[in-house]
């Protein structure tokens, strides 16, 4: 490989090696201003203009900040887990494109991607990001203390229950577009804002947001990190910078995950009147780029905006929402998906198809929920009173 | 169990779990709405230095110690508001002045220190309630600060000094602000003629 073909891959991996940080520390700052616009309040506002500063002055004070390291911990694990956890993430956006990708585009021209071309790119993706857990868990076990393993193998039991939906959820996607790469499936929703996925395959749409929030450990689904049961969940004894890669790597991981939902779901850069870019820098790619980024922060503040909305989960109801929920629907969405791809039918029938699996669950769920509660115990007290006992 | 026991324990029955709950979209709708209201309301923030809150006028802050027409320390030394605190942070020392002054004219008592320690203090206001003479009373002043805990070791020149930067302005404790003061402070201490309060101009309550 020449210099010549090498400088696009090189421009590609310095501006994300560059951007994702920043935002992963703008993000705080975001968080902090939702937060504040959802309670009334102002938030960060005195370190420079609109308090744009504050994310920078963090960073400075972390770093300058003492690092704890616990006597009884494991010290190489508990040196490295949080740059594993950060790692992983950000490997994961090697095959996330930020800009318009077009599939047919030559080598050698800039592309907004660290790594075109992947054809098992979503499956990279999934492999790799689940590997962030390894950041989470290594950690906790390390810190040899009791909140941070509880935190931790909740983290793992979350892990490995999430990824099974967030994987069956696109599989009906894939199985339409016919590809496993990004660009791929982006193409196959190009041909106008019905064409995207989110209007044939809601269901799938609701299932993967819903198990990549819960890959992120944002709230509602923080169990790993719950204040008021673990202290402060994996991370309860780490500090300063270690304690920072840690949410780096969560916030990447936000980044990716809304990413995703807007590429896999959204039509990707794709909005109708934007022409689709042919080749390399020009404007229209880089108004497509903009679309993209626009459809990403909508995503990035919805996740914000449930961070403040919702409650955190139970565990059991945690667990329950996986394996009894989101996995069984999933398997009868993708059920429908290749059932109506091998009849030839229109997609469109996935719609009420999905439509009426959400109802049928929803039905399910409470009906269950009545058996349960049903034969009504006699609470002991009301049982002796009532034959006159007490 | 006795009957009454029976008749207010209250059974708490969980919420029912119908269609609505279990599909949770209703709920997270609801709820998005909730914060997205909130994200457009009017903000509740006060904008600390530079917008000051509007206290009143009772509030309890910062001691002063008031001085009388001629400019003397009103106290009198009688050590009531060192007895009545809560908090023990009032020392008093008291002295007689020397009978040929003219400045101590009419006066056989008053306090050679007193001292006020402002970070034992709650500032509960007992103080003010126990002095027959109005001559201690608290400010409006909330914003205290030291470099060392005896600088915050407010000293009779020091307590005086709030007084001359907070009297007559529109901050002024509320009981000086009406001009009614307790009874003993309007005996005419030169004459020492102990008079009864006119009716209606004692202290309101
Ligand atoms: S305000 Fe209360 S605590 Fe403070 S000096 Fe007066 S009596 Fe003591
Ligand atoms: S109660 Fe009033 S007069 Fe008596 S010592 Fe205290 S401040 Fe002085």
């Amino acid at each position: 490989m020449s210099m010549a073909d090498l400088w696009p891959l090189l421009t590609a991996i310095a501006i994300v090696m560059m951007i994702v940080p920043t935002i992963g520390l703008y993000m705080t700052f975001v968080e902090r201003k939702v937060a504040a616009l959802v309670q009334d309040r102002l938030g960060p506002n005195r370190v420079g203009p609109l308090g744009l500063f504050q994310a920078i002055a963090d960073a400075i004070k972390i770093m300058l900040k003492e690092q704890v390291t616990p006597a009884q911990a494991q010290k190489v694990l508990f040196m490295t887990a949080p740059g594993i956890g950060l790692v992983a993430s950000l490997m994961a956006i090697a095959v996330v494109p930020f800009g318009p990708v077009p599939t047919d585009q030559p080598a050698g021209v800039f592309r907004f991607m660290i790594a075109p071309g992947v054809d098992i790119g979503l499956l990279f993706l999934l492999a790799v990001s689940s590997l962030s857990a390894y950041g989470i868990i290594l950690g906790g076990w390390a810190s040899n203390n009791k909140y941070s393993m509880y935190g931790a193998i909740r983290s793992c039991a979350q892990f490995i229950s999430y990824e099974v939906p967030l994987g069956l959820s696109i599989l009906g996607i894939v199985a339409y577009s016919g590809t496993l790469s990004i660009e791929g499936i982006v193409a196959s929703q190009s041909a106008g804002i019905l064409h995207w996925n989110i209007w044939w395959q809601p269901l799938a749409a609701i299932i993967f947001f819903t198990s990549a929030l819960a890959e992120t450990n944002r709230l509602p689904f923080d169990l790993p990190e719950c204040e008021q049961e673990l202290v402060g969940g994996f991370h309860t004894e780490y500090s300063g910078i270690k304690f920072v890669l840690f949410f780096l790597a969560e916030y990447t991981h936000v980044v990716t995950v809304s990413f995703l939902v807007a590429l896999l779901f959204l039509g990707g850069w794709h909005f109708p009147g934007v022409p689709s870019p042919a080749v390399g820098l020009t404007g229209s790619a880089i108004l497509s780029m903009l679309i993209l980024v626009i459809k990403v922060m909508m995503v990035v503040f919805f996740i914000l905006m449930l961070r403040w909305t919702l409650p955190r989960f139970r565990f059991d109801q945690l667990m329950g929402l996986a394996w009894k929920g989101l996995i069984p629907l999933a398997m009868a969405n993708l059920l429908g998906v290749v059932i109506v791809l091998s009849l030839g039918g229109s997609r469109w029938i996935m719609l009420p198809v999905s439509i009426a699996l959400f109802v049928a669950g929803g039905y399910a769920s409470a009906l269950s929920f009545e058996r349960a509660g049903r034969p009504v115990p006699p609470r002991p007290s009301t049982h002796l009173i009532k034959q006159g006992v007490a | 169990m006795t009957d009454k026991k029976r008749k207010t324990i209250k059974w708490a029955e969980e919420p029912k779990i119908g269609f609505a709950e279990a599909i949770y979209l209703p709920a997270i709708v609801e709820g998005l709405k909730t914060t997205l209201r909130h994200a457009f309301e009017p903000r509740k923030t006060k904008q600390y230095p530079e917008e000051k809150p509007d206290l009143p006028l009772n509030y309890r802050g910062l001691h002063r110690l008031n001085r009388d027409d001629e400019g003397r320390v009103k106290c009198v030394a009688c050590y009531l508001c060192q007895t009545a605190c809560p908090a023990n942070c009032i020392t008093i020392v008291a002295a007689q002045p020397p009978s040929d002054d003219p400045h101590w004219a009419g006066r056989d008592k008053f306090p050679a220190s007193f001292e006020i320690d402002e970070l034992r203090c709650i500032y509960c206001g007992m103080c003010e309630e126990a002095c027959p003479v109005d001559a201690i009373e608290l400010t409006s002043i909330y914003d205290l600060t030291g470099m060392s805990r005896d600088e915050m070791i407010f000293d009779k020149e020091k307590l005086l000094s709030v007084f001359d930067k907070t009297v007559g302005g529109d901050k002024d404790p509320i009981r000086t602000h009406h001009g009614a003061l307790g009874p003993a402070s309007e005996i005419d201490l030169r004459t020492a003629q102990v008079a009864p309060p006119p009716p209606g101009h004692g202290r309101p309550g």
